[in-house]
């Protein structure tokens, strides 16, 4: 039986030389936006429900490569990505430019605030910031809706809250695709 | 982790300049999310071009997904269907014996009541569902209920028209773009649905609570009659909606109404009808009367 190629355990094993390369410049720049934009795009998943069961993924990448990287993306980032995820989400146009506008400058903050950043600090960052994120956008789209929702987003909150470390760590495998060595010098 | 060394431009004119920059469009994106909002909020059709064109463009990715659902779910319920074969067997037996009887009375009830139909000169306009389609999308992270069709105006599809499984009501249109369609969900506290009991006809709406609940109001109040089990169907009032389509079962009876579950779970309709408008005049007629009138006093929807 013929031993089937392993997939390399590293996605810095995928490319052979690494001397005199470096990362290509459409992607380190561009995959963080891609990965924030097709996140955004999760209403196209096969679910099907009749009630919000998952978790603000798009947001949940944003906040994870802003901890990562906080210079990669900039401050005004929300406004674009924002307008984007709202075309999806079915939110009211305005709500997740508002949301993720504030929560980069938020991050900002906390960053000016904290000489120093670990894992469990980022965790409960982001815990606060998804919190205050969906709560305020169960309040827009109850305003929307032109009736007082109620709040059904705890279920919600746990799961995302749960799940932020898994994006993490997928934010961060994205990281490392991001700077292969893959534009000859 | 240290701090990142980036956000301190030193000397550098043009590094903090730059940084200075950032902060103002980022506030200024603030800003204008407000702005946006407002306008939304004030008029919520105001963006619908564009969700349109971005539902256009994912259209493909959501067809795929559609189809892997369906795939998805018949595997899983034939595997689970060997579990209980041998009882699940017996069980339908007994059942079609039953319901072989039932037709037969059935078939002739139909036939009495062509007759005295005939006899009263009542015409039932028989519709045409406009065209079958597929759920490719919902909005399953935010608390408003969309879904979204991969047919659209080209397919004949128009905004407020109902859309239907075949277990029960989905929702109805209310953006259009060439190839896809949104529609509100029943579960959208937006959608409120004219119903009756399906036993007695006692009159009643539905109105979502985006948690995958519905609540079922009664219009009569007074002692609530209503039972666990219930079944509630379209009314045809309202003129949207076409009589008897199962909208919703009750399952918690409470003061005034019930809470009940949805006849039909949109994540189990492969395939979804979309209706005509059911007395498409009557509807003109209100809202041009509405219009007429001015709008309401409390901001009405």
């Amino acid at each position: 039986m013929p031993v089937l190629p392993r997939l390399p355990a590293r996605p810095e094993d995928l490319v052979r030389n690494r001397i005199n390369r470096a990362p290509s410049t459409w992607l380190a720049t561009g995959l963080p936006w891609a990965s924030i934009m097709l996140a955004s795009m999760a209403t196209f998943s096969p679910i099907v429900s009749s009630a919000p069961v998952l978790p603000p993924l798009a947001f949940m990448v944003l906040l994870a490569w802003r901890m990562l990287r906080p210079s990669l993306l900039p401050v005004w980032a929300g406004l674009p990505l924002g307008l984007w995820d709202d075309l999806f989400s079915g939110q009211p146009l305005g709500s997740a430019i508002i949301l993720w506008s504030a929560a980069m400058l938020a991050m900002e903050a906390i960053d000016g605030r904290f000489l120093w950043r670990g894992f469990v600090q980022d965790w409960l960052a982001a815990s606060a910031l998804l919190a205050g994120y969906l709560v305020l956008a169960a309040t827009f789209a109850g305003l929307a809706a032109g009736y007082p929702l109620p709040l059904s987003v705890g279920p919600q909150l746990l799961l995302s809250v749960v799940l932020f470390p898994v994006v993490n760590r997928a934010v961060a495998l994205l990281d490392r695709i991001r700077l292969l060595p893959l534009r000859r010098l | 982790m240290a701090r990142s060394q980036d956000r301190r431009p030193g000397f550098s004119r043009r590094a903090q300049y730059g940084i200075f920059t950032g902060y103002v469009v980022a506030v200024l994106g603030l800003v204008a999310g407000v702005v946006l909002l407002i306008v939304s909020l004030v008029n919520p059709g105001a963006f619908g071009f564009a969700r349109a064109a971005a539902s256009e463009i994912a259209r493909p990715a959501g067809q795929a997904g559609a189809e892997t659902r369906v795939a998805g779910q018949s595997i899983f319920a034939a595997i689970g269907a060997y579990f209980n074969a041998g009882r699940q067997n017996a069980a339908l037996s007994r059942e079609v014996a039953a319901a072989r009887a039932n037709a037969v009375t059935m078939r002739a009830v139909q036939q009495e009541n062509a007759r005295l139909k005939a006899l009263l000169g009542i015409v039932d306009p028989a519709q045409r569902p406009v065209t079958a389609a597929r759920l490719i999308g919902s909005t399953s992270a935010s608390a408003r209920r969309f879904a979204i069709l991969n047919v659209g105006s080209t397919s004949g599809v128009r905004a407020g028209q109902p859309v239907r499984a075949a277990a029960g009501l989905v929702g109805r249109v209310i953006e259009v773009g060439p190839d896809t369609a949104r529609v509100l969900l029943v579960t959208d506290p937006e959608n409120v649905v004219p119903v009756r009991r399906a036993s007695d006809g006692l009159p009643a709406f539905i109105q979502g609570g985006s948690n995958g609940r519905i609540e079922i109001r009664l219009i009569n109040m007074g002692i609530n009659p209503v039972h666990k089990g219930d079944v509630f169907v379209t009314s045809g009032s309202g003129g949207i909606y076409p009589p008897n389509i199962p909208v919703a079962v009750a399952t918690t009876p409470h003061r005034d109404g019930a809470e009940g579950h949805l006849a039909s779970d949109p994540s189990e309709a492969d395939f979804v009808l979309v209706l005509p408008i059911f007395q498409q005049n009557a509807v003109a007629a209100l809202a041009e009367s509405q219009k007429v009138a001015g709008p309401a006093p409390d901001g009405g929807n």
